[in-house]
């Protein structure tokens, strides 16, 4: 069986994130790029499950900028086998259609059976790219995931629904997505630092893939953008055992209760 | 003048009541043009929703009542709103962004070539037509989008339009599934969470309590949903919380969670990481009670209070409880 895991670099939430307010582009100078930790959980799933089982190859699958290339070295180390990223200039502020639509396409080429996503990234909360590469593809999706098990020929979880809570499954191939109620990542130790240097990592530009990003298609695009004032701090008092009334008295001339 | 048709599309209960995501999605449907609403229920279950809709402003309702809605994951809405979208010309499809929500969106902007708005927080229309509003990293950026051309698929963050459309008594559509495709993944199980909360939903709360680690046990946690109860308010959790076990991952606030802009937003016990910031920081009025002088929950808290939350919580309850009587 062959996993493709879907991974992304994004502006490490730790760190300041901005948006350029001329470009609505996120601004790589703010801060550290790092590996959105949700789709860290999706390796580990592939990399827990790879280790459990037979002839189960792992393949990462990122889009991004030249410093996606060390957050992949990185991931390898986990225990992946491959990594494939897709590397051009044309997909600065991509919007989700092209995006589902370059990933569809590394994913046809590399011919696997199953496809992890962490179910939202945490810079654009999209949540729709897992299921928007299924439709391309003509594959199953099962989404936002918060069980997993994976068998030779069908994948089965647990998700949220209205009212309740679904256990959904799809025959392989598909699409599926894990929440973050699936565990981290591991550490990778030395042994896998050093066989991650020599994994292939092979990088596609948009010609490679056969895709046109002028092509006449509707397209997402930001008209603008501003930036909020941020919140600062009131008042602060320490507790001398009538921290609770005065916060009582506070709320009730403030009228908030 | 062409009618600016709008969709909507309505999540219906097991039980065929709509969600309460409703009266939202048409109140922002009318801000852009003609609210219609899409139901897609079990046999027998979509005439109590299709009359709820009218109420909330749906001018017409198309109707799908189909077994495979139990049994298919996502095919059946999305199936439907391809054909409703057709039949009324849509210039924009408005859906819950929420775990059904997304994957229905993201099925239909693929399958009808239409550009794509997630996590919308707000619309409009101008001279070309629809625009969505999105908050970016955590409400510290704004931006508005746009399609360039073609209908926009839309996904509406629950609790973030307040426009509601007055009712009217729609007209009832009747419609018919295609084939489904076969790929899709099946439902082999619902089960009804436990309960529904009587408090008011955490998205909508004028009030929200939350609590994180600092409550340090489910026992603890208690303490949170008294204080909410107290004040009639919803419930919120950090995600250290949730990860312990004291709530459910529905009631996660921040960045991988819920965000909410309550008029009030009380933190326990919570140390104000800004993962958790990002959920939260547009409320009106925060207030935190944290033994931890130095937690950064304090640098955006209108009334920060240093202190044990097992002490200065009961007292507040008491002290409520007796100015009000
Ligand atoms: C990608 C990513 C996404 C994330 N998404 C979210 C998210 O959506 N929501 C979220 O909340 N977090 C999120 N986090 C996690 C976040 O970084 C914090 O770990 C988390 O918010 C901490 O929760 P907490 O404040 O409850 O716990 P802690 O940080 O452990 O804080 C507990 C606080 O309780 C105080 N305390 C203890 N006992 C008492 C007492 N008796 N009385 C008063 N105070 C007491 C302590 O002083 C401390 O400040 C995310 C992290 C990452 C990396």
């Amino acid at each position: 069986m062959k996993i493709a895991v879907l991974v992304k670099e994004v502006p490490d939430s730790y760190g300041e994130r901005r948006l350029s307010l001329t470009t609505g582009l996120a601004d790589r100078s703010a801060s550290d790029p790092v590996l959105d930790e949700i789709t860290s959980r999706a390796v580990e799933a592939a990399v827990s499950y790879a280790e459990s089982s037979e002839d189960v190859e792992v393949a990462l699958v990122t889009m991004g900028p030249e410093s996606a290339e060390a957050m992949l070295r990185k991931t390898l180390a986990m225990g992946a086998d491959s990594a494939h990223h897709v590397i051009d200039p044309e997909l600065a502020g991509s919007d989700m259609t092209l995006s589902a639509e370059v990933l569809a396409a590394v994913l046809q080429r590399i011919e696997c059976d199953l496809i992890i996503a962490g179910d939202v990234s945490s810079d654009g909360s999209g949540g729709v790219i897992p299921t928007m590469i299924a439709e391309r593809m003509g594959i199953a999706h099962a989404t936002s995931l918060d069980t997993l098990e994976i068998t030779e020929s069908t994948v089965t979880g647990q998700r949220a629904t209205y009212g309740g809570t679904v256990t959904v499954q799809a025959q392989l191939p598909a699409v599926v997505s894990l929440t973050e109620r699936h565990p981290g990542p591991r550490f990778p130790g030395f042994k896998g630092i050093m066989a991650a240097k020599k994994k292939p990592l092979e990088t596609y530009a948009l010609a490679d893939l056969g895709i046109d990003p002028a092509a006449d298609v509707p397209r997402s695009i930001m008209l603008a953008v501003s930036e909020s004032p941020p919140r600062s701090a009131g008042e602060k008092i320490v507790d001398e055992g009538d921290a609770g009334t005065k916060l009582a008295d506070y709320l009730i001339e403030k009228k908030l209760v | 003048m062409t009618e600016q048709n709008i969709l909507a599309f309505l999540p219906v209960l097991p039980s065929g009541e709509l969600v309460g995501s409703a009266a939202e999605l048409l109140g922002a449907a009318a801000l852009i043009g003609t609210p219609v609403g899409v139901l897609v229920t079990a046999p027998g279950k979509a005439q109590r929703a299709a009359e709820s809709a009218g109420h909330y402003g749906a001018t017409a309702v198309f109707v799908v009542e189909d077994d495979t809605v139990s049994s298919t994951l996502t095919a059946p809405a999305a199936d439907a709103l391809v054909t409703a979208g057709r039949a009324v010309g849509a210039e924009a499809v408005l859906i819950p962004d929420d775990v059904d929500g997304r994957d229905i969106a993201a099925r239909l902007s693929v399958r009808t070539q239409s550009a794509i708005a997630t996590d919308v927080v707000g619309v409009h229309r101008d001279d070309e037509g629809v625009v969505a509003h999105h908050s970016v990293y955590g409400s510290m950026f704004t931006t508005e989008s746009a399609p360039t051309h073609g209908s926009l698929i839309i996904t509406l963050r629950e609790g973030s339009v307040e426009n509601r459309a007055p009712g009217v008594d729609p007209k009832i559509r009747r419609l018919d599934l295609g084939e489904l495709p076969s790929q899709s993944a099946a439902i082999i199980e619902f089960s009804p969470s436990a309960e529904a909360s009587t408090r008011p939903d955490l998205r909508g709360a004028d009030t929200v309590v939350a609590g994180g680690r600092g409550l340090g046990s489910v026992e603890g946690f208690a303490l949170a949903e008294e204080l909410a109860d107290a004040l009639g308010a919803g419930l919120g959790a950090s995600r250290a919380a949730v990860d312990a076990g004291y709530a459910p991952n529905s009631l996660q606030v921040g960045q991988t969670g819920v965000t909410v802009s309550p008029e009030l937003y009380i933190a326990l016990g919570i140390s104000g990481a800004v993962q958790h910031q990002a959920g939260m920081q547009t409320a009106k009025t925060v207030i935190a009670i944290n033994k931890d002088p130095e937690a950064p929950i304090f640098d955006i808290a209108d009334l920060g209070i240093v202190g044990d939350v097992f002490e200065v919580v009961p007292q507040l309850i008491e002290t409520l409880k007796a100015k009000s009587s």
